[in-house]
C-alpha cells in the first residue's frame, strides 16, 4: 500500500465535527470511542454488581435505592428474585463482552497496532469505523433491553436453553432475551470486523525492518487475540441463530420433552447440551480473548518501567501461541457434570491442566523481569504487578476446577465465581487500567494525575482481593452461585457475616473507581501536557508527535533496526534505545 | 430522599477530589518541580514499601482465612468415593498453597527490593535458557502427576465397579422449583416415564401400562440405606437443573430430554454425621445466629440443592436426604405407598 499517497489524499478531506469525532476512520479516534463506550458500559456493569451485593449481604433489609433505580422490580425497596437473576446476567454479559472484550481489545488494538508497527492507519479505516458503530449499536440495544416490561435477559450470561428459550420459565426470556440475542449478534459482527482488520494490518502494514520477531509483545497478544476471535465468535453466532430459531420459529435444536408450568411443548429431538458445546467453543477462547491483550499490555508496561528487557521474549511469544492453541480444545471443562461421557471428561481434564504450563512460564518470566530491574513504580506498573499477582492466585485454583473429579463438588459454587473473577476479571481489568495509565499521554497528549492513580490502585487492589478471596471459602462450604438469597438454607446461616464483608469491600472498591473516572476526564481536558516520550519507552508510538496527525507520522514512516526491549543495554548512553535507532558500530543486535 | 442524599454526597466527593488535586498541583508548583506526575525516587520508596506490606498482608490474610473459616467448610465426605475426591482435593490444595507462598512473596519482595533509584541501572538480561527450561519442565512434571492422579480418581468415581451387587435404582426428578424421588420398588426397575404422560396425580408422567411402574414409590424425601450402592437417575421436566449433594461430593445436571445418572455409596448416616465435632460446632454457631434473629433452631441434615440457574425460586429448591441403617430404611419404605396405590 502506498502510504504517502494516501496520507496526502487525507489532506484534501474537509475535517468536520462529524468525520473527526463521530464517523471517524482514524484508528486513534476509534480507540477513544471504544474506550469511552467501554467505560460507560463498565459503570453500568459495576453498578449492577453493587446492587446485587447489597441484596446478598442484607437480604432482609429494604433499600429505597432499589425502587429508585429499578421501579416495580424493587417495589418497597425489596428486590424481585427475577431482577436479581437479570442483574447477574447483564453484569456478566457487559463485563465479559462489552468492557473486557470490546473495551480492552477495541481500545488498545486500535490505538497500538498502527502506532507500534509503524503504519499510517488500519488496513481498512472504513471497516474499523463500522466495527465501532456495530459495537455502539450493540451497546444501545443491550442498554435498551434493561427497560422492557418483562425485564432483561435473566438466564445467566451463558444463556443456557431451555431457560433462555422459554418465556414461560422466566419472564426475562421474553423480549429481554430477544434483545440480548440481537445485541450479541451485532456485537459479534463488530468483533469480527475489528479482528479481521487487526490481523490484516499486522501481517501487511509493518514498517521497514519490523519483522515478526521485532514486534512488541502487545502486538503479538493483540494479533493472536484477533485470530482467536475470528475462529470462535462465528460459532457463538451460529449458537445464537439456532436459539433465535427455537425461540421464534418453532424449531427444536435445543428443546426436547418439555412441560413448563402445565403446558406441554411439542418440541422433540433437540439437546440443550448442544448449545453448551457451541457456547463454550467460543466461551473458553473468549476468556483468553480477554486476558491475552492484558498480558500484552503488562509485558510492555513491566519491561518499560523495570528498565529491563522482558525476560524470555521468545518464550513469551511461544506461551501466547500455546495458550491460544490449547484454548480451543478445553471447552468441555465447563461441562464435566452435564452427563457427558466420562472419557471425554478425561480428555478435557488433560488438555485443561496443560494450560498451566505456558501460564506458569508467563508468570515466572514476569517475575524474573522484575529481578535486578530499576523499577519505576508508576500507577500503570502497580496495576501490572497487581495483574501478575491476581493471575497467579486465580490461575492456581484453575488446577482444582480443571480437574474433573474435583469439579464435581465445586462446580457452579462461589469457588468458581472467585476463580474466574480473579484470574480473568481482575487480571484483565488491571491490565486495562495499566494500559490507560500508560498510554493516556499517547491518547490525549496529557498526563494523568499520579497521586490519584496511586489512591485508585491501592483501594482497588485491596478491595479486589477482599471481595474474591473469601468467596473461595463460601464455595468450599457448598454455597451455589446465582442464589437470590441464602436464607432458604439454614446450613448457610453462618456465611452471612462473610457476605457482609464481601459486600463492604465491593462497595468501597466500586466507589474508588470514581477516582479513576475523575482522573480520566479531568486529565483529558485539563491535565498537564505531556512530552513526546514521557516513559522513555522504545516502541514506535512514542516517536510520533504528541498531536494526533492523520497518518501518525509527518513525512517518512520510521524504520526499525532493533527489537523493542533494549532497556539498560550495556554500552549505551541512555537506559533506553528506541526501535528506530540504528545499530551502533560495534553493537551486537540482541533479543531475537 | 436517600437517592438525593447519595447524589449530593457523590457531587461533594467529586468537588473534594478536585480540590485535593488543586492542592497537589499548587504545592508542586511551589516546590518548583518540572512535572509532579513523573515518578521520583521518593515515590518508588513509598510504593515499594506499600507493595512489600501488601504482599505480607495478602499472605497473612490467607493464613488467617484458612484458620478462621475452617469451621464453615463442609464436613468430611459422607460417601465412599467422596473420600477419594477429598484426598485429591487436599493434595491439589497443598500444591496450590506452596506455589502461592513461593511466588507471591517473591513478586512483592522483588517489587520492593528493585524499586527504582536514579543512581542505579537495571541489569540487561534477555533470557536464560537453563532457567526457562527448568520452569517449563518442573511444572510439566508436577502436572503430569496431578493429571494422572486426577484421572484415576475421576475414572473410579464415574465408572464404579458394580458387579458385586445391584445398586438401588432411584429417579431424581426436577422441575421448577422442587425435587421428587421415585424408587424402583421391589423389582428394582424404574417404569418408563415421559413428560408427555403427566396427568393429574401422575406428576412424573410415569407410564401406567409399564409393568415395572406399578411398584415404583414416589416420595418427597430421599432416604438411603448406609453402605449400599445407589444409582440416581436424573430427569428434568422443564429447564436444566443441577442435583447438588455437597455432603456426598455428588453433582449431576438434570437435562430435559436427556438421561443422566450418578452412582455412589453413602457411608455416614445422618445420625452419625450429627455427632461429628465440626458439625456440632457448626450447628451450635448457626443456632446462636438464628436465636439472635428469633428463628427456629436448626438441625443438621443432608440436602439436595439446585445448582443450575432455573428461575425465580432457584435459590430455595431443595429436598432433604436421610441416610439411615438398613432396618430404618426398610421400615420407612414399608410405610410408603406404591405408585399403583397412590393412583
Amino acid at each position: 500500500m502506498a502510504h504517502d499517497e494516501s496520507h496526502d489524499h487525507e489532506h484534501h478531506h474537509k475535517v468536520t465535527f462529524w468525520n473527526k469525532y463521530v464517523f471517524s476512520e482514524d484508528h486513534k479516534m476509534i480507540s477513544k470511542q471504544f474506550l469511552i463506550t467501554g467505560m460507560i458500559m463498565g459503570i453500568i456493569g459495576v453498578t449492577m454488581s453493587l446492587l446485587f451485593r447489597l441484596q446478598l449481604a442484607w437480604p432482609e433489609k429494604e433499600w429505597p435505592i432499589f425502587e429508585a433505580l429499578m421501579g416495580k422490580w424493587g417495589a418497597d425497596g425489596v428486590m424481585d428474585p427475577n431482577i436479581y437473576l437479570a442483574l447477574v446476567t447483564i453484569h456478566g454479559t457487559i463485563m465479559v463482552f462489552f468492557v473486557l472484550t470490546a473495551g480492552l481489545s477495541g481500545t488498545f488494538s486500535n490505538l497500538l497496532i498502527p502506532l507500534q508497527i509503524g503504519a499510517r492507519d488500519m488496513a481498512s479505516g472504513f471497516l474499523n469505523m463500522l466495527s465501532y458503530w456495530f459495537f455502539f449499536a450493540s451497546s444501545i440495544v443491550m442498554v435498551l433491553s434493561l427497560f422492557v416490561e418483562s425485564g432483561p435477559a435473566s438466564a445467566g450470561w451463558t444463556v443456557y436453553p431451555p431457560l433462555s428459550a422459554l418465556p414461560q420459565a422466566i419472564p426475562g426470556s421474553g423480549m429481554g432475551m430477544t434483545l440480548w440475542l440481537v445485541s450479541m449478534s451485532l456485537f459479534i459482527v463488530s468483533s469480527l470486523l475489528g479482528a479481521l482488520n487487526y490481523i490484516v494490518t499486522v501481517l501487511n502494514l509493518r514498517t521497514k525492518g519490523m519483522s515478526m520477531t521485532r514486534l512488541p509483545l502487545t502486538i503479538w497478544a493483540f494479533f493472536v487475540t484477533a485470530i482467536l476471535g475470528v475462529l470462535s465468535f462465528p460459532v457463538l453466532l451460529s449458537a445464537a441463530l439456532l436459539l433465535i430459531f427455537d425461540r421464534s420459529f418453532g424449531t427444536s435444536f435445543y428443546l426436547s420433552d418439555i412441560m413448563v408450568g402445565s403446558e406441554l411443548l411439542t418440541n422433540s429431538g433437540g439437546s440443550p447440551i448442544l448449545f453448551q458445546h457451541l457456547f463454550w467453543f467460543l466461551g473458553h477462547p473468549e476468556v483468553y480473548i480477554i486476558i491475552l491483550p492484558a498480558f500484552g499490555i503488562t509485558s510492555e508496561v513491566i519491561s518499560t518501567n523495570a528498565r529491563k528487557p522482558i525476560f524470555g521474549y521468545r518464550a513469551m511469544v511461544g506461551s501466547i501461541l500455546a495458550i491460544a492453541f490449547l484454548s480451543f480444545i478445553v471447552w468441555g471443562h465447563h461441562m464435566f457434570i452435564t452427563g457427558m461421557n466420562p472419557f471425554l471428561g478425561s480428555v478435557f481434564t488433560f488438555t485443561t491442566l496443560l494450560i498451566a504450563i505456558p501460564s506458569a512460564v508467563k508468570a515466572f518470566n514476569y517475575i524474573t523481569t522484575l529481578w535486578q530491574g530499576n523499577l519505576r513504580l508508576t500507577p500503570a506498573m502497580l496495576f501490572s504487578i497487581g495483574l501478575v499477582s491476581t493471575f497467579i492466585t486465580g490461575g492456581l485454583t484453575g488446577l482444582i476446577l480443571g480437574d474433573s473429579a474435583l469439579d464435581i463438588n465445586v462446580h457452579d459454587t462461589y469457588f468458581v465465581v472467585a476463580h474466574f473473577h480473579i484470574v480473568m476479571g481482575l487480571s484483565a481489568i488491571f491490565g486495562m487500567f495499566a494500559g490507560v495509565y500508560h498510554w493516556f499521554p499517547r491518547m490525549f497528549g496529557r498526563r494523568m494525575i499520579k497521586s490519584l492513580g496511586y489512591i485508585h490502585f491501592w483501594i482497588t487492589f485491596v478491595c479486589a482481593y477482599g471481595v474474591f478471596m473469601p468467596m473461595h471459602f463460601l464455595g468450599m462450604a457448598g454455597l451455589p452461585r446465582r442464589y437470590y438469597t441464602n436464607t432458604a438454607f439454614p446450613m448457610f446461616d453462618d456465611l452471612a457475616d462473610i457476605n457482609v464483608l464481601i459486600s463492604v469491600f465491593a462497595i468501597v472498591g466500586g466507589l474508588a473507581q470514581v477516582a479513576f473516572i475523575f482522573n480520566f476526564f479531568y486529565s483529558a481536558v485539563r491535565g498537564k501536557r505531556s512530552e513526546q516520550n514521557p516513559w522513555k519507552s522504545n516502541t514506535l508510538e512514542w516517536t510520533a508527535p504528541v498531536e494526533h496527525l492523520h497518518g501518525n507520522w509527518p513525512g517518512e514512516l520510521p524504520t526499525v533496526y532493533r527489537w523493542p526491549y533494549d532497556y539498560s543495554k550495556p554500552g549505551m548512553e541512555e537506559d533506553f534505545v528506541p526501535q528506530n535507532v540504528p545499530i551502533m558500530d560495534g553493537e551486537v543486535e540482541t533479543g531475537h | 430522599m436517600e437517592t438525593l442524599l447519595i447524589i449530593v454526597v457523590g457531587i461533594l466527593g467529586l468537588i473534594a477530589l478536585g480540590q485535593i488535586v488543586r492542592i497537589f498541583e499548587l504545592s508542586s508548583q511551589v516546590r518548583g518541580k518540572d512535572d509532579e506526575n513523573d515518578v521520583n525516587d521518593s515515590d518508588n520508596r513509598t510504593q515499594g514499601m506499600l507493595m512489600l506490606i501488601a504482599g505480607a498482608v495478602l499472605v497473612g490474610t490467607f493464613v488467617w482465612m484458612v484458620v478462621d473459616y475452617a469451621s464453615i467448610l463442609l464436613p468430611k465426605s459422607a460417601s465412599e468415593h467422596g473420600v477419594e475426591i477429598d484426598n485429591l482435593w487436599d493434595i491439589s490444595m497443598w500444591l496450590i498453597v506452596i506455589v502461592f507462598f513461593i511466588t507471591q512473596p517473591i513478586l512483592f519482595y522483588f517489587t520492593y527490593r528493585y524499586r527504582g533509584s536514579k543512581n542505579r541501572k537495571a541489569v540487561y538480561i534477555e533470557h536464560n535458557n537453563k532457567l526457562e527450561f527448568i520452569w517449563t519442565v518442573v511444572p510439566a512434571v508436577v502436572l503430569a502427576g496431578l493429571i494422572i492422579y486426577g484421572l484415576t480418581t475421576w475414572s473410579d468415581v464415574m465408572n464404579p465397579d458394580v458387579t458385586e451387587e445391584e445398586p438401588i435404582e432411584i429417579e431424581i426428578y426436577a422441575k421448577q422449583f422442587g425435587w421428587t424421588a421415585r424408587y424402583a420398588g421391589a423389582d428394582n426397575k424404574l417404569g418408563y416415564a415421559n413428560v408427555g404422560m403427566i396427568e393429574g396425580a401422575n406428576e412424573l408422567g410415569v407410564d401406567i401400562n409399564d409393568e415395572h411402574a406399578l411398584d415404583d414409590v414416589v416420595t418427597k424425601e430421599l432416604h438411603l440405606p448406609v453402605g449400599k450402592r445407589v444409582v440416581l437417575r436424573f430427569r428434568s421436566q422443564d429447564v436444566i437443573h443441577s442435583a447438588y449433594l455437597p455432603h456426598f461430593r455428588v453433582q449431576m445436571n438434570c437435562v430435559p430430554g436427556t438421561k443422566t445418572h450418578f452412582s455412589f455409596i453413602p457411608s455416614v448416616t445422618t445420625a452419625d454425621i450429627r455427632k461429628e465435632q465440626l458439625v456440632i460446632d457448626k450447628v451450635k454457631n448457626i443456632n446462636e445466629i438464628r436465636a439472635a434473629k428469633g428463628e427456629d433452631p436448626y438441625e443438621y441434615d443432608y440436602l439436595i440443592l439446585c445448582n443450575k440457574i432455573c428461575g425465580a425460586a432457584h435459590y430455595s429448591m431443595q429436598m432433604k436426604i436421610v441416610v439411615e441403617t438398613q432396618e430404618e430404611y426398610d421400615k420407612w419404605m414399608s410405610e410408603q405407598k406404591s405408585f399403583a396405590e397412590a393412583l
